[in-house]
């Protein structure tokens, strides 16, 4: 009763301050026609206790570390440990990023991300045709064991954990990642880390996909059988929305592509026959922080509530570890400019802000830079001293989500929930996710999303300053270039390793790879014997593209 | 006097670069602005966005390049176009490309290179200035 007459007093007082506003609007009227988040979405000019009253505080928000994790995955967050700062980093050859890992581990770097290059994230080696210009452009040329082994010199893998953006041919490199540290004296079970593993976002967005969506989940469920049981603290994958965000979509829609992923993932794996509550504690998420600050807070809040309640209602999981969403997050290399790239620090850094107050786990923060090319040293230090600065001089970290209870930040967590659920409805209407990528659907959503927000740049209704406002001449910066000798040295390197090892052996690896492939018998033990003989991330990617086909771009636009 | 045809424009994604958001806007705003678009899709080398070209009867092709690959990519097309008797048509470009780049790439022949930041309409109108239905 006491809060009814309370939201009774709010709606009274609400109603004197409208008929204020009126009189002032009609002299001043307001600067814009609509306020509009960066995805598109309508904000009032004022919150009150009216839009949160279905609010229920225990039910809804909650404590950190308590169902349903709308605070928080930990009990005591940051004020426990800090998120862990994890630039995300491949360049040239192994020997190039092996030295960029030291230099930002001996910088305050708390885990390692690897960037590979375009070939590797394709299952393709240096030396195929596809690989012309490619090599060491866009991240680490990997192409077997030989390649791992020199990446990881004098980086003991018992102490550090590293995550690799690798989706078709996840479970080669992990494969080599385990022998690495076999031949290091760490065992399987004490390795931490992540492969990102999750095909279907690169169907809907990221683009590097191989074979179909079928086979590509099954051995995505290999992966995570596997490691299930022999590799426990691995995050067998890393369900991911900041590609389908990078890709144009929404933040709704960037919220709602990718739990209905990890729907599908986890229906996968409950297919193959395992517990609910032995794999999902190992399933990992991935989220983008975009520019507009309160719209990305109210999404991490709102992605850790709908997820909690898909496993506990939907999958039925018992074990709170397995109703948790634990997530990166990569501030927006998509809001970044090539104009004026002094500015992208300032856009960094008001992300990172967001995912921080948003409760990441993990965070990497994107150099100046970016929109040029692979970071130079100096570019990559004041994108982690960013995030260095953030932890131990602002004081955001002192308190837990100290958003919470805030009337806007509260509807609009709502709000994005809500619209999110609408899209997983549509989704499972269709079948599921994967009739969903198979028909096109999220990826038309995020292609008109993309071609709207274009055209309102185009427009000066989105401001992006330096570009469309206020626009200066640009200001030149040095950026990092690849020297064609790692080249040469990548491609003699792969000749001699297919000289010097048992090539007898390892066709008859590649050929257990087959065999396995084609009777569905998990194929994670043969391919980390095959890599541990240096078979060559293509060799096997070509028996795969062999058993199972490629899948080619539907090319929708 | 019979109407000329529209311009044909093949935009293509060559290389094993994933990144289409820009293709796929400006196919769209190509498309919006009359002219006939195909998209090739991803993953293309320079010998199938050749064949494309030539198949298709196109005017000129736009390659959407964000990985570095173009010092590469950009003079093979224009070169397997040569060989083919198709140097007529316009190769143009767009992606992240260092601007220290971009002469060189002129000096092969390509016609224009658009950076981050360009409007849709003012790649329809340089398309317009540009580009003529071949005969």
């Amino acid at each position: 009763m006491f809060k009814e007459e309370k939201l009774k007093k709010v709606q009274e007082e609400k109603k004197k301050w409208i008929e204020d506003l009126s009189k002032i609007l009609c002299e001043t009227p307001e600067r814009l026609s609509r306020f509009t988040t960066v995805s598109d979405l309508e904000i009032k000019g004022l919150y009150t206790p009216e839009d949160t009253q279905d609010t229920d505080y225990s039910r809804d928000i909650g404590f950190p570390g308590i169902y349903p994790f709308t605070r928080g995955i930990q009990s005591s967050m940051y004020r426990g440990r800090l998120w862990t700062m994890r630039m995300f980093s491949g360049l040239g050859g192994p020997e190039e990023t092996n030295r960029r890992f030291h230099y930002l581990l001996d910088h305050g770097e708390t885990g390692l991300s690897i960037a590979f290059h375009y070939p590797t994230l394709m299952g393709y080696d240096s030396d195929s045709p596809m690989s012309r210009g490619e090599i060491g452009k866009c991240g680490v040329a990997i192409d077997t064991l030989k390649d791992m082994e020199i990446l990881f010199e004098g980086i003991p893998l018992d102490k550090v954990t590293t995550s690799m953006t690798i989706n078709p041919p996840a479970s080669i490199l992990l494969a080599m990642y385990i022998v690495v540290a076999e031949k290091q004296g760490v065992g399987k079970k004490e390795i931490g880390g992540t492969i990102q593993n999750d095909m279907l976002k690169e169907f809907i967005a990221q683009k590097t996909f191989m074979l179909p969506p079928k086979p590509s989940i099954r051995i995505i469920v290999d992966t995570i059988e596997y490691c299930t049981k022999e590799v426990p603290r691995w995050n067998t994958i890393s369900i991911s929305g900041y590609h389908i965000r990078e890709a144009g979509a929404t933040a709704v829609q960037e919220l709602a592509f990718t739990l209905a992923d990890g729907i599908a993932y986890v229906e996968a794996a409950m297919g193959r026959g395992l517990n609910v509550d032995d794999f999902a504690p190992r399933l990992s998420f991935f989220f983008d922080s975009h520019i507009d600050f309160f719209e990305e807070i109210a999404k991490f809040r709102a992605a850790r509530r709908m997820w909690s309640k898909i496993m506990r209602e939907r999958f039925m999981a018992k074990n709170p570890r397995s109703w948790m969403l634990r997530f990166h997050t990569q501030t927006a290399g998509c809001s970044l400019t090539a104009q004026q790239p002094y500015n992208n620090v300032v856009r960094t850094a008001y992300e990172a802000l967001a995912a921080v107050l948003g409760g990441t786990q993990s965070l990497h923060t994107n150099s100046l830079d970016e929109t040029y090319a692979i970071p130079t040293e100096e570019a990559v230090t004041i994108a982690l001293q960013t995030q260095q600065i953030l932890a131990e001089e602002t004081g955001v970290a002192n308190t837990i989500d100290p958003l919470a209870g805030s009337y806007f930040v509260e509807a609009l967590t709502h709000q994005m929930e809500e619209q999110a659920w609408e899209y997983i409805r549509k989704i499972d209407e269709m079948g599921g996710m994967v009739a969903a990528v198979e028909r096109g659907y999220p990826q038309a959503e995020i292609a008109d999303s993309a071609y709207k927000y274009q055209r309102q740049i185009d427009s000066g209704e989105k401001v992006l300053v330096g570009v469309n406002k206020y626009a200066t001449d640009r200001s030149p910066i040095t950026i990092w270039r690849m020297k064609s000798e790692i080249e040469e040295r990548q491609l003699r390197r792969l000749r001699e390793v297919k000289q010097m090892r048992n090539n007898e052996k390892v066709k008859e690896l590649l050929h257990r790879i087959r065999m396995v492939s084609n009777n569905g018998e998990n194929l994670m033990p043969h391919i980390i014997d095959a890599v541990r003989e240096y078979a060559t991330v293509q060799e096997i990617c070509d028996v795969w593209r062999d058993v199972f086909g490629r899948y080619s771009d539907p090319g929708y636009f | 006097m019979s109407p000329e045809r529209k311009v044909r424009i093949l935009i293509a994604k060559p290389g094993l670069d994933g990144h289409d958001r820009g293709a796929k806007i400006i196919a769209r705003g190509f498309r919006d602005a009359g002219f006939e678009v195909i998209y090739t899709g991803l993953h293309q080398t320079p010998e199938q966005i050749v064949a494309a070209a030539i198949q298709e009867d196109v005017d000129a092709v736009g390659l959407s390049i964000l990985s570095g690959a173009h010092g590469y990519i950009f003079p093979e097309v224009i070169q397997l176009l040569k060989e083919k008797g198709a140097e007529d048509i316009l190769v143009f470009g767009g992606g992240i490309i260092p601007e220290e780049d971009i002469q060189q790439l002129y000096e092969v022949g390509v016609k224009t290179i658009f950076l981050p930041g360009e409007t849709i309409q003012k790649a329809v109108e340089w398309v317009k200035k540009n580009v003529r239905p071949r005969g």
